[in-house]
């Protein structure tokens, strides 16, 4: 296996894939860029939840709220999540069959909902225990981060079956692939936004 | 709000009340009389206008023609002549507001004809069309136009992405518009400053429109910045290295990168600003651990940064026009291509100096106003750059080059008044006063106006293939920089009086007189803004007499100006090879422009999208649903939002095929009628006889 200098950003093709190969490279630098912007659009909401920790105005704090245990969890679905996706990129780029492909997408996205029911389950539990957003700034920060990573998660579930619906349509063509490559940066970048959210909402929280 | 009440009220908060004129009907006291004329008045010219508009395209059966020609269209230059045109009609209504606002303090001692809420309406509205709806369309539509030409590029990187842009901006304008007829936009400035703006001190439509009319635009601009910057990136003509990229496409690149990093603060701003308004949360309430300075602060991480994405594609237009009109190669290109960069870092730094006032620590003052002095560095090296190429130039003065020298003489001054103001003790003294508005002004009007409608003039004949009338250019021109002079000079002085900003009435008595001459400049700008108008359809009535389809009336530097005017769809017959820095001067001197080529080739194009014109339609009844709390709109626009994006993501057979024979017709046309076109010396170049064909020159000498 020769290696061939990197064309893009994520899982190069390689050039096995002739004229699809040479598609991506101003697509995914486009969609690199775009996931630029969006890590922008996030740093800019921990900004505000950074500062406004403290702001819990007599309401529940993080140790009131937060529940490790499922916050573990979650974690684990999603880093399982981004490793099938990581298996789909490879079976794009070996060309293995496509319903083994679909398989691990649909792996994927099985890990990828059962990542949101937890969090709604958490965020089920901390409206019980009356943490709503308009308690409190904080409140209201926390609900700005975590909610849009997981509307992030959620619109990338929603993503993912289209996909599987155009590889059904139209079999593993040139827009279907760079669909899957797209799919693959914006679902790893949401594992780094979690990583991020785990260690400075969570983690940070509870001690 | 309960399932019943929002049954009840399928129309949400819209009501007969909305109407500008129900006030007035309802409780007819002079004041409101007034103040609902005029805003009815307004309403009507919206209404009006969009009922002669849609008559005349029916009268003359444009409908299939803009439809399938224009609105579908994923061509980069259609785009961006649709930009700019968005950009006028933005203008023309925020300069009525421009005079409105100064006939008002010009007879505000002691009272005035508008009622505060009116005024503080009107330079909301002024602040953001100007801004979002003029400024921003204006540059975007020039880049659009001009930066794939300059590069050698057949389209932008991700043409139908380029017409949904468009379509959200012209949704945020229209949300804009729509405003002077159903209740009323929001009176908190144009950086809508919460708690103001939150629903308890505003429980309006008004911050509901700024919010939605700016989160649409700015999803517009982060579209845009990705496609220019991955346009420049990776489709450069062969040999258009870097450091032989035309100024203007510089700059664009360094708006693009800014346009990235920069609209996402503000999307975080204003989405927290709904949050708070629409879901009770807290971000920057008074109570329950709100922070207003969260807004300040992402406000400004968006609005510095802002600033430099409106100049710096002023700076690469006058790089170019400077250049072309002195005959002469640019001054330190390396230098500018330094000093834009540089300012484009610089601009994330200073963000702070905007609210020096509001309770930072002296040190953190200290390092922002030393930080925003610093800009003023590679601004100086610019100045300098062009005044230089001027030197011993074979000197024009078009209208575009007396608009640069404008600028250069005028902006000096608003960036010395911007050193002032970047010491924190000044700027204690001035903040919030006039003298504040009068500097933002010079840098905004000077800078960016002027450069945008050099940039129209310089590049009209590429897009429309006749020149513009240069005496009512030369006319418009001067009324523009006199007007603006009259116009702002006396407010530096007002300020220095301690005249606040935003005053819609004074018990001041010696503001009288210098208000006076701000009129005056006001209703000169105004006259510009006519004689425009007269120009161009002057221009247009005389356009067969200007011809320049031979594509070079300026003797111009860069490869847009190497192809027909206007220009093939597919912009080049065959990608052109660049060997230099000034690609077409280059081609000119070793003789190689103007070839008929041995082989031509089918060329794939991108097929026509209702994308653009659909993305349009459902932003705005989305952002309407959303600003009166009509909740089934809403949830339906939000629907055909998703199955549109999920159907395009079905679509297939996106592209078309132009063939080698009409590439080998449509080039083999224009290359005969270069050949049948005298070339001109430049002393012709502003007559009927400049048919687009230089004669070559020697770099600058004066013939």
């Amino acid at each position: 296996m020769s290696r061939e200098a990197a064309k893009y950003p994520g899982l190069n093709l390689s050039s096995a894939h002739g004229k699809d190969h040479e598609a991506a490279e101003s697509l995914m630098f486009g969609f690199w860029v775009f996931l630029m912007s969006d890590a922008i659009l996030f740093g800019m909401v921990f900004a505000t939840y950074v500062t406004s920790v403290h702001a819990t105005a007599g309401g529940p704090g993080p140790y009131q709220l937060y529940d490790i245990k499922s916050i573990f969890v979650e974690t684990l679905l999603l880093l399982a999540s981004s490793f099938t996706f990581g298996m789909a990129s490879l079976t794009l780029k070996y060309k293995h069959s496509t319903p083994r492909l679909v398989g691990w997408l649909a792996a994927t996205l099985i890990l990828g909902v059962a990542f949101l029911c937890f969090e709604l389950h958490d965020f089920s539990t901390m409206f019980a225990k009356g943490g709503v957003p308009s308690r409190s700034g904080f409140l209201s920060a926390f609900f700005d981060l975590v909610p849009l990573h997981g509307l992030h998660v959620t619109g990338g579930c929603v993503w993912l079956i289209c996909l599987v619906g155009q590889i059904a349509r139209y079999g593993l063509d040139t827009k279907t692939k760079l669909g899957i490559m797209r799919l693959a940066l914006f679902w790893h970048f949401l594992d780094i936004v979690w990583i991020a959210i785990f260690s400075v909402v969570y983690l940070a929280g509870l001690t | 709000m309960s399932l019943p009440y929002v049954l009840a009220h399928p129309l949400g908060r819209l009501s007969l009340e909305s109407l500008p004129f129900w006030q007035m009907l309802q409780d007819p006291s002079e004041a409101n009389v007034i103040n609902g004329v005029i805003a009815t008045g307004a309403a009507s010219m919206v209404v009006i206008g969009a009922i002669v508009t849609f008559a005349l395209i029916t009268r003359y059966r444009k409908w299939g023609v803009l439809w399938s020609h224009w609105l579908t269209s994923p061509d980069h230059k259609k785009i961006g002549i649709m930009y700019v045109v968005l950009a006028f009609v933005m203008l023309a209504r925020a300069l009525i507001e421009a005079l409105l606002m100064r006939t008002q303090q010009a007879f505000g001692l002691g009272g005035g004809f508008l009622s505060p809420d009116h005024f503080a309406q009107l330079f909301s509205t002024h602040g953001t069309i100007m801004i979002f709806f003029m400024a921003m369309p204006f540059l975007t539509g020039m880049i659009n136009y001009v930066m794939p030409l300059q590069i050698g590029a057949r389209d932008v990187a991700f043409p139908v992405l380029n017409s949904i842009s468009l379509g959200l901006t012209v949704a945020g304008a229209a949300l804009v518009m729509i405003s002077l007829c159903l209740g009323t936009f929001s009176t908190g400035g144009w950086f809508g400053y919460p708690p103001y703006t939150e629903a308890s001190f505003s429980p309006g439509v008004g911050p509901d429109y700024w919010i939605w009319a700016l989160t649409l635009a700015s999803l517009g601009s982060t579209f845009t910045g990705i496609n220019f910057a991955v346009t420049i990136y990776k489709h450069r003509a062969p040999g258009m290295t870097f450091m032989r990229m035309p100024l203007f496409t510089w700059t664009a690149l360094c708006t693009s990168i800014l346009m990235i990093f920069a609209m996402p603060p503000l999307t975080v701003a204003t989405a927290q600003l709904a949050l708070d308004r629409y879901l009770a949360f807290h971000f920057f309430t008074n109570a329950l651990g709100g922070n207003m300075m969260h807004f300040a602060n992402l406000f400004w991480l968006f609005g510095h940064p802002e600033v430099y994405i409106l100049i710096l594609p002023a700076f690469g237009v006058y790089s170019e026009v400077v250049s072309t009109f002195s005959g002469k190669v640019l001054f330190g290109y390396r230098a500018l291509v330094m000093a834009t960069m540089a300012i484009a870092i610089l601009s994330f730094t200073v963000w702070l100096h905007h609210f020096f006032t509001m309770g930072q620590s002296a040190n953190i003052n200290a390092v922002f106003g030393i930080a925003s002095m610093l800009i003023g560095i590679p601004t100086g090296v610019k100045i300098y750059d062009w005044m230089l190429t001027m030197f011993r130039g074979r000197i024009r003065f078009t209208v575009p080059m007396i608009y640069s020298i404008g600028f250069m003489l005028l902006f000096v001054l608003g960036g010395i008044s911007g050193i002032l103001l970047a010491d924190p003790g000044i700027d204690y003294q001035v903040h919030n006063s006039v003298f504040l508005v009068a500097h933002f002004h010079n840098v905004a009007v000077p800078g960016v106006l002027f450069g945008m409608i050099a940039a129209y003039h310089f590049w009209f004949p590429k897009a429309f293939g006749f020149r513009l009338n240069e005496r009512w250019g030369k006319i418009s021109a001067l009324c523009w920089i006199i007007g603006f002079m009259l116009a702002f000079f006396p407010l530096y002085g007002l300020g220095l009086m301690g005249m606040p900003r935003r005053t819609v009435a004074y018990s001041e008595p010696t503001y009288v007189p210098l208000e006076m001459v701000a009129l005056l400049g006001a209703v000169l700008v105004i006259v510009a803004l006519i004689a425009l108008v007269v120009q161009l359809w002057v221009s247009i009535r005389q356009r067969h007499a200007n011809r320049v389809f031979a594509g070079d009336p300026w003797d111009g530097r860069s490869l847009e100006w190497s192809i027909s005017a206007p220009p093939p769809e597919y912009n080049f017959a065959m990608l052109p090879r660049v060997t230099g820095r000034d690609a077409f001067t280059v081609a000119k001197e070793n003789r190689s422009a103007y070839q008929r080529l041995d082989t031509y080739e089918d060329i794939e194009m991108p097929k026509n999208s209702a994308m653009g014109p659909v993305i349009a339609a459902i932003g705005f009844s989305l952002a309407f649903g959303l600003v009166w709390h009509i909740w089934w709109m809403v949830i339906l626009s939000f629907m055909a939002a998703v199955v549109t994006m999920i159907g395009r993501g079905f679509a297939r057979d996106t592209t078309r095929i132009v063939s080698a024979q009409q590439v080998r017709k449509e080039h083999h046309r224009w290359i005969d009628a270069v050949a049948s076109v005298t070339a001109i010396s430049r002393a012709d170049e502003r007559t009927p006889a400049n048919g687009g064909l230089a004669q070559h020159e020697t770099e600058g000498v004066v013939p």
